[in-house]
């Protein structure tokens, strides 16, 4: 249980992807204008997350690694997760529009996300069992909505900073991320 | 070799699998959509303005073809004609739209009203009111930074010379986006009918009201007192015109009893209105 749970809060806070790894940065600005929107984004990334691992998973121990392929990982995985996505979002705009209304403007974005594709990644290159690979998916996907929230709020905010005009935009944006990631960095050696 | 057999295997396996189950789920899930949407969305203005109540015309469109209980006139700034076509598209009873217009609710422009502050920062209103409720002495008017202009999405909306937006009642389609965004609540929607209107939103008491602002509402209770349909009250130092009582009134003796003339006549706006409707 212990095992697990550090597993969780590693990924959710200290190997936080956004701000200490640096991956799914494109979202991460992209859509982290408005607070409703980003806490959809997270929720998105997260569920697509966990099941393209555990789809990932089951290919990988299943198929790559009986046949001794498993150098075609990286390239199995991109054409996995990107058609689960787009299968995804077939399925859920005709069995439930509320919930297509929701996120699913985000969904192709995720399609081509680096996180998606790095979390199965480290899954499997890690051996997690079904359960780890799972539980780490969701951390991973809880810390990432928990970064684009953070920032979002913090750039709701700073509409209403009096902000240099070169840096307006964007420019301010990776300062506060960096500033973002440099307090998640007092996390790292906890666990 | 049998490796290079194992890499062809799996690409295409993967590749066609894939493949297969998206295009079988395009077939399944395929959703069609109405024509009727398309075509009632075409007579909508466009203007993406939400007054109907939904996050804009597509989606106006949508509801209105495919539920029963919309109603075919919720289309503020189309008027009684989108609201027409709309209900013989959809072959729903036509009721007639109410026009409306934006109006401001304070003249306190730059001459009137009294400065207590300086403001350098960000032109915009909500900000503008962080600092201490903006620059001027009256806390309750205009602050003058076009918030409302910004947000109108048919240009009705324009910063007079006087610090005070100009609501361009010909364009004007009482859609209510201003509203909104007022951070002060200056803006409201009239319909036609009553024929003076309250210009001051300050409930400051009469001497210290008057301080800021030469236009602003004292309180002072003369229009209440001199109404004749008793459509007048005031409520905390405010005057408040009940305009369903109003309504029916052809000589507000109300327009001339006021000290600072806050209480303006719609005679005008209402002739322009009747010109586009």
């Amino acid at each position: 249980m212990a095992e697990y749970l550090t597993l969780f809060i590693g990924a959710v806070i200290i190997n936080n992807f956004v701000l200490t790894k640096f991956l799914g940065l494109c979202i991460f600005f992209g859509i982290s204008k408005s607070f409703s929107a980003s806490v959809g984004m997270g929720m998105a990334v997260t569920s697509v997350m966990t099941m393209s691992s555990i789809l990932a998973w089951i290919v990988y121990f299943f198929v790559l690694e009986p046949l001794g392929v498993t150098f075609l990982t990286t390239i199995v995985f991109v054409v996995l997760t990107a058609s689960f996505v787009q299968l995804l979002e077939l399925v859920i705009k005709k069995q439930a529009p509320a919930l297509y209304n929701m996120w699913g403007i985000y969904l192709l974005l995720i399609a081509t996300n680096c996180i998606v594709l790095a979390v199965p990644l480290l899954n499997v290159e890690n051996s997690y069992s079904l359960l780890k690979s799972i539980v780490f998916a969701i951390g991973s996907g809880l810390g990432f909505a928990l970064a684009i929230a953070l920032m979002a709020s913090l750039r709701e905010k700073l509409v209403y900073a009096d902000v240099p005009k070169p840096l307006q935009g964007i420019g301010i944006a990776f300062i506060l991320a960096g500033m973002l990631s440099l307090a998640f960095l007092g996390f790292s050696g906890m666990l | 070799m049998e490796t290079a057999i194992y890499i062809i295997v799996v690409l295409v396996g993967v590749g066609t699998f894939f493949g297969l189950v998206l295009a079988l789920a395009d077939k399944k899930f395929a959703m069609e959509s109405n024509p009727l949407i398309a075509e009632v969305e075409d007579i909508l203005p466009k203007g993406q303005c939400g007054a109907c109540g939904f996050a804009g015309c597509a989606k106006y469109a949508e509801a209105v073809v495919e539920d029963p209980e919309v109603a075919p006139n919720l289309c503020v700034p189309g008027k009684a004609a989108v609201a027409a076509k709309v209900a013989e598209l959809t072959g729903k009873k036509a009721e007639a739209t109410e026009p409306h217009y934006a109006y401001l609710k304070c003249r306190g422009n730059l001459t009137a009203a009294v400065m207590a502050a300086r403001y350098e920062g960000v032109p915009d209103c909500a900000a503008v009111r962080l600092v201490g409720g903006g620059p001027k002495g009256c806390k309750f008017g205009c602050l003058g930074f076009g918030n409302c202009v910004k947000a109108c999405p048919f240009g009705a909306l324009s910063m007079g010379e006087d610090g005070l937006p100009v609501v361009d009642k010909e364009i004007c389609t009482g859609c209510g986006k201003c509203v909104e965004t007022c951070p002060q609540g200056l803006m409201a929607l009239k319909t036609f009918g009553a024929p003076v209107e309250v210009t001051c939103s300050s409930h400051d008491k009469g001497p210290a009201a008057k301080k800021a602002c030469q236009n602003a509402c004292i309180g002072c209770g003369l229009c209440m007192r001199n109404c004749s349909q008793g459509a007048i009250k005031v409520e905390n130092f405010l005057a408040v015109v009940d305009s369903a009582k109003c309504a029916g009134c052809t000589e507000p003796t109300c327009l001339s009893k006021c000290p600072t003339k806050a209480i303006q006549s719609l005679v005008k706006a209402h002739a322009a209105q009747e010109k586009t409707a």
